[in-house]
């Protein structure tokens, strides 16, 4: 980040090549939209190439770059649910990514093995569905801690609250997926 | 859980966890939680995700310094610097400029006011001259004075 200030276009270049994938990947897993996800990323990647010269380097990079996608996806995902009330409060979620994911399962179809497939794609879409249940911030903090795999420090950084603050929240997150996913999980606890 | 506890949390909690068969259980539910998240695949951003990105950072104005800005326009730096070399000529001009004879005698016949440097300091001599006669006094007199 320090090259970028000092205007190396060639660091902005590898920095965006380096977090790109994660950055889209948080933000998809936020706001449950691929294109959405994709433009989100891509105004984080502005906001640092715009605060390049400004940038003081007290925190981790990820910190502040992770900060910022944080802000605009909480931001997003509370206009996207006022958007969806205007529309219909009873309509059901179907203009999202998951729609692609089903178009997906016609190819899979010409696999031998479609069952397994179908197992499997059920199991994806549950937890898929536990996590975007899961309050926003909880999350946030879900994500930037299994995904992103930051330290707590830098979560609650991130999320503007206490280490203590953040362990409860994260506690409060995997206790709901655990119920949520109760059947997947008694699987997997037994073995 | 997540690998993230200091060495001597680690083993205390492992001592309890031996002991306490509701707490392990709970433990391998949080750990089957944890394998779970990761069956959710990666998606990779879209081709056209580093072109647009290119194409948005081209399009931002680039910020330019005092100096910078200078540079990139020499004939206004060099209007400016002709600008600043006049004043400092002239200002050197008025003050190395001695005074001719005309000057001297004007400076002379006004000698003697210049000289009464207590009316010029702090006009607290003044204060002895006689008030003046209010004009309106002098008005509300003379009626009576008619009558």
């Amino acid at each position: 980040m320090l090259d970028v200030q000092a205007g190396d276009e060639q660091s902005f270049a590898l920095l965006l090549h380096r977090y790109r994938t994660p950055l889209v990947n948080f933000l998809y897993r936020m706001v449950r939209n691929r294109e959405q996800a994709e433009d989100l990323a891509q105004e984080v990647f502005l906001r640092v190439y715009r605060a390049r010269e400004d940038y003081v380097p007290s925190a981790k990079f990820t910190t502040w770059l992770f900060r910022i996608a944080t802000n605009l996806a909480l931001n997003s995902v509370r206009d996207n649910r006022y958007q969806r009330m205007e529309i219909s409060l009873d309509a059901p979620l179907t203009a999202d990514a998951e729609d692609g994911e089903e178009k997906k399962l016609d190819v899979a179809e010409m696999h031998p093995n479609i069952e397994q497939h179908l197992i499997e794609e059920t199991r994806r879409k549950m937890i898929r569905r536990a996590i975007e249940k899961l309050p926003e911030k909880q999350r946030a903090a879900v994500l930037l801690h299994k995904y992103q795999e930051l330290d707590y420090g830098e979560i609650s950084k991130i999320l503007e609250c206490s280490e203590s603050a953040l362990k409860s929240l994260l506690f409060r997150a995997y206790e709901t997926l655990r119920v949520e996913l109760a059947p997947l999980v008694a699987q997997r606890a037994v073995r | 859980m997540d690998g993230r506890l200091k060495e001597g949390e680690r083993l205390e909690m492992e001592k309890h966890l031996s002991t306490c068969a509701v707490c392990q259980l709970r433990v391998n539910e949080f750990r089957a939680v944890h394998v779970l998240l990761d069956e959710l695949p990666m998606i990779e951003p879209s081709a056209a995700f580093d072109v647009r990105m290119q194409a948005r950072v081209a399009a931002e104005p680039a910020k330019q310094n005092w100096w910078a800005w200078f540079a990139s326009s020499p004939r206004v730096a060099f209007a400016a610097s002709m600008l600043v070399a006049a004043m400092v000529w002239v200002g050197s001009q008025t003050a190395d400029t001695p005074l001719n004879a005309g000057d001297i005698d004007k400076i002379n016949q006004n000698m003697s006011v210049l000289e009464n440097y207590d009316v010029i300091s702090d006009f607290a001599p003044l204060s002895d001259l006689p008030q003046p006669v209010q004009a309106d006094d002098a008005s509300d007199t003379k009626p009576n004075q008619q009558m």
